[in-house]
C-alpha cells in the first residue's frame, strides 16, 4: 500500500516540503528535483515582482504553497492570500502572521482569524503557528487542512526545540502536523518524522549549505528514513536501568 | 544584553580580529537573508534647506544650485527609474518646510505608488499626523539619522535657531513614524563627525534596540554614511566594516544599507558580508535620472556611479540574487 500524505484532498508521495527563499531562482529546479519535492512554498513578493518571478522557475507539476509573509494582521494575510489566488498560485495557502521582527514568531490569535476567513473562502489553509494545543484546536475548528508548528525560530537551524509540544499536537490533532521552521539538518528532520509528524518543511538549512542540491537530497532521504522508522514502530528506549530477569510480579500464583 | 555585546563588537580589541568578525557577520547575513540583496535608488525631490549644519553640502550657507522638482518632473524621474527594473524608491528632501512642505512630499508619494512597490522617506522630522498622512499615501519606511548622539557636539554642528537644532525632536522621529503606522525605521550616525565613532555607533544601536522593544513588529535598519575628504576623523574602510559587522552580529534581523559614498569594490564585497541592501543607479542631484539637466547640486560626492544593470551584474557575479521588493501590500 502506498504511504501517501493527504492535504485538502490532494495526495503527495513526498513528505519534504521546500521553502524556496534564500537561494537563487535558477537553482529552484535542481533543488526540487534532487529533493524529490512535490510541494514548495513561495513568498508572494517573489511571485509578483515585475522583474523576476519565481513562478517562471517552478517545474510543472509542483504544488505551490504561497505564504502570506509580510502580513502583520489577519486582514493583511487574507489580502495576500487572495492576491496569490489571482496570480494563479492555486488554492493552497500557508498563513503566516508575524508581528515580531526580531524572532519572527507567529501570532497565533491572528492566524486563527485568518484561517477561518480563508477556509470559508475555499482555500486549503495551512497555518504556521507556535505549537500550542489550544491554538491548534482553534485552527482545526476554523477549517485548517494541516497545522504547521515551528520547531525553533525561523532560520535559526536550532532543530526541534519545541519537540514535546509538537508531539502533543501529533497525538491530539486529527490533521497532518508539519514541522515548519528551525530544522537545521537532515538528522533533525528524520527525528521529527520518527515522532509521527506528517511532513517537514525546510529552507534555510538547504539554502545555506555549500551544495544546495546535495543538501536537498540529504533531506529527502532523511525524511523518508524517519517516516519508515515511524511506520515500523520504534523499539522501546529504557531510561536508565536494565530490566530485571525475574519480574516483580513473579510471586503471583494465578 | 545587546548593549554589552555591541560594545564589545565595536571595541578596538574586536577590531584587531576583523577577519573573525567578518566571518561571523557573513554567517548571520546568510542565515537571515540567504543570498538575497535588496536594490533601491534614492531620488532627491528638492535641496532647499533652512539648516546650516557645519558638515553638509546642502547647508543654507553654501552657494549651491537650489531646486525642486515639479510634479511633472517627479513623474518623469519615476518613469526613468522604474524602467531600470527597480521597485523600491527612497524620496529625499532638504529641511525646508516652506519650500518642500509635507503636502508636497505627500503628492510625490501618491505618484510614486503607481511606479513602485516600496516607498521610503528620508526627509526632515515630522509630526505623528504628518507621518500618518504620508503612510496613508503609500510610504512605509522612514529614515532619520541622528548624525551624532553626543549632545554637545550635536549643538555645535547644528546651530541654534535652525530647525535641526532640536536634538530631542529629531531623536523622537522613529517613534512618531511608528506611532503613525510606518512599517520600518532606519538609524545611523554620520561617521567621522564624532571622533569617538565607536560610542556614537553604539548609541545608534541602542536607540534601535529600544525602539524595536517598544514596537516589536517594526523593521529596523542601519545606514553607515561615512564623511569623506576634509574631515578631522575619516574612518578607514576597516573601521567601517567593523561597524557593519558589529550591527549584523548584534542585530541579525536588521537591514543594513551601503551607500554610494563608498567605492564600488568595497560595496560589492560588503553585500556578501554584512549589508543586505544596496542603492543602484544613484544620482544625488535634484533630478537627473530622466536625462534632463539636474535642478540642484548634490549633497555629497558619489564614489560609485554604476547603473542599475551594472550593480545587478555585480550582485549576480558574486552568487547573490537581486530582490526588488520585500512587500506585497502597500500601506
Amino acid at each position: 500500500m502506498k504511504d501517501l500524505l493527504t492535504i485538502g484532498g490532494r495526495e503527495f508521495s513526498s513528505r519534504f516540503i521546500l521553502g524556496s527563499g534564500k537561494f537563487s531562482l535558477d537553482m529552484t529546479r535542481t533543488v526540487i528535483e534532487r529533493g524529490g519535492v512535490e510541494m514548495a512554498t513561495l513568498a508572494l513578493r517573489r511571485a509578483n515582482s515585475g522583474t523576476d518571478s519565481i513562478l517562471d522557475y517552478m517545474p510543472d507539476g509542483i504544488t505551490l504553497l504561497p505564504n502570506t509573509s509580510g502580513a502583520r494582521t489577519a486582514q493583511e494575510a487574507v489580502r495576500i492570500a487572495r492576491l496569490a489566488r489571482e496570480l494563479g498560485c492555486g488554492d493552497f495557502i500557508k498563513v503566516e502572521v508575524i508581528n515580531d521582527s526580531k524572532y519572527l514568531l507567529p501570532d497565533n490569535a491572528e492566524t486563527v482569524k485568518a484561517t477561518e476567513i480563508l477556509a470559508k473562502d475555499g482555500f486549503i489553509v495551512m497555518p504556521y503557528m507556535f505549537p500550542d494545543l489550544v491554538s491548534a484546536r482553534a485552527m482545526a475548528n476554523a477549517g485548517a487542512a494541516a497545522i504547521m508548528p515551528l520547531g525553533a525560530p525561523i532560520g535559526s537551524n536550532k532543530g526541534l526545540l519545541t519537540r514535546d509540544f509538537v508531539q502533543i499536537l501529533v497525538d491530539e490533532i486529527d490533521l497532518p502536523i508539519i514541522v515548519d521552521a528551525g530544522i537545521g539538518r537532515p538528522s533533525q528532520a528524520c527525528e521529527a518524522m520518527e515522532m509521527g509528524v506528517a511532513a517537514v518543511m525546510a529552507n534555510t538549512a538547504v539554502a545555506t549549505a555549500r551544495d544546495v542540491g546535495a543538501m536537498a537530497e540529504a533531506f529527502k532521504l532523511a525524511v523518508q528514513s524517519g517516516r519508515l522508522a515511524y511506520l515500523a514502530g520504534l523499539g522501546r528506549v529504557l531510561d536508565c536501568e536494565g530490566e530485571a530477569s525475574s519480574p516483580l510480579t513473579g510471586f503471583l500464583e494465578d | 544584553m545587546v548593549a554589552e555585546l555591541l560594545q564589545e563588537l565595536l571595541s578596538p580589541e574586536a577590531g584587531k580580529d576583523l577577519e573573525r568578525l567578518a566571518r561571523l557577520a557573513r554567517d548571520e547575513t546568510r542565515r537571515w537573508f540567504g543570498n538575497s540583496v535588496s536594490l533601491y535608488t534614492p531620488l532627491y525631490l528638492a535641496n532647499y534647506c533652512d539648516n546650516h549644519c557645519t558638515y553638509c553640502g546642502f547647508s543654507c550657507n553654501n552657494d549651491i544650485l537650489r531646486g525642486k522638482l515639479s510634479v511633472a518632473e517627479i513623474e518623469a524621474e519615476f518613469k526613468a527609474i522604474a524602467a531600470t527594473g527597480l521597485e523600491e524608491i527612497l524620496l529625499l528632501t532638504g529641511e525646508s518646510r516652506e519650500k518642500s512642505p509635507p503636502e508636497y512630499i505627500c503628492e510625490a508619494v501618491k505618484l510614486a505608488r503607481s511606479y513602485f512597490r516600496t516607498i521610503g522617506l528620508e526627509v526632515y522630522p515630522l509630526e505623528v499626523s504628518e507621518y500618518a498622512d504620508l503612510h496613508k499615501a503609500g510610504a512605509d519606511f522612514v529614515s532619520v539619522y541622528q548624525e551624532t548622539y553626543n549632545r554637545e557636539l550635536y549643538a555645535k554642528c547644528h546651530p541654534d535657531n535652525t530647525p535641526k537644532s532640536d536634538f530631542d525632536y529629531r531623536l523622537g522621529s522613529q517613534e512618531r513614524a511608528l506611532q503613525a503606522g510606518m512599517r520600518g525605521v532606519s538609524f545611523g550616525v554620520l561617521l567621522g563627525l564624532n571622533p569617538d565613532w565607536r560610542k556614537d555607533s553604539l548609541e545608534a544601536g541602542l536607540h534601535a534596540a529600544r525602539i524595536q522593544r517598544k514596537f516589536p513588529h517594526c523593521e529596523i535598519s542601519f545606514s553607515v554614511p561615512r564623511l569623506r575628504g576634509s574631515v578631522a576623523t575619516e574612518l578607514t574602510e576597516r573601521e567601517l566594516l567593523q561597524i557593519m559587522a558589529a550591527y549584523r552580529i548584534a542585530f541579525p534581523y536588521a537591514g543594513i544599507n551601503i551607500s554610494t559614498r563608498e567605492r564600488a569594490h568595497f560595496r560589492d564585497n560588503v553585500i556578501g558580508i554584512a549589508a543586505n541592501k544596496i542603492s543602484a543607479g544613484v544620482r544625488v542631484t535634484v533630478g537627473g535620472h530622466s536625462g534632463g539637466q539636474s535642478k540642484g547640486d548634490g549633497q555629497f560626492a558619489l564614489s560609485d556611479e554604476r547603473s542599475v544593470e551594472q550593480i545587478k551584474s555585480a550582485i549576480l557575479s558574486k552568487g547573490l540574487q537581486c530582490v526588488y521588493t520585500d512587500y506585497v501590500l502597500c500601506s
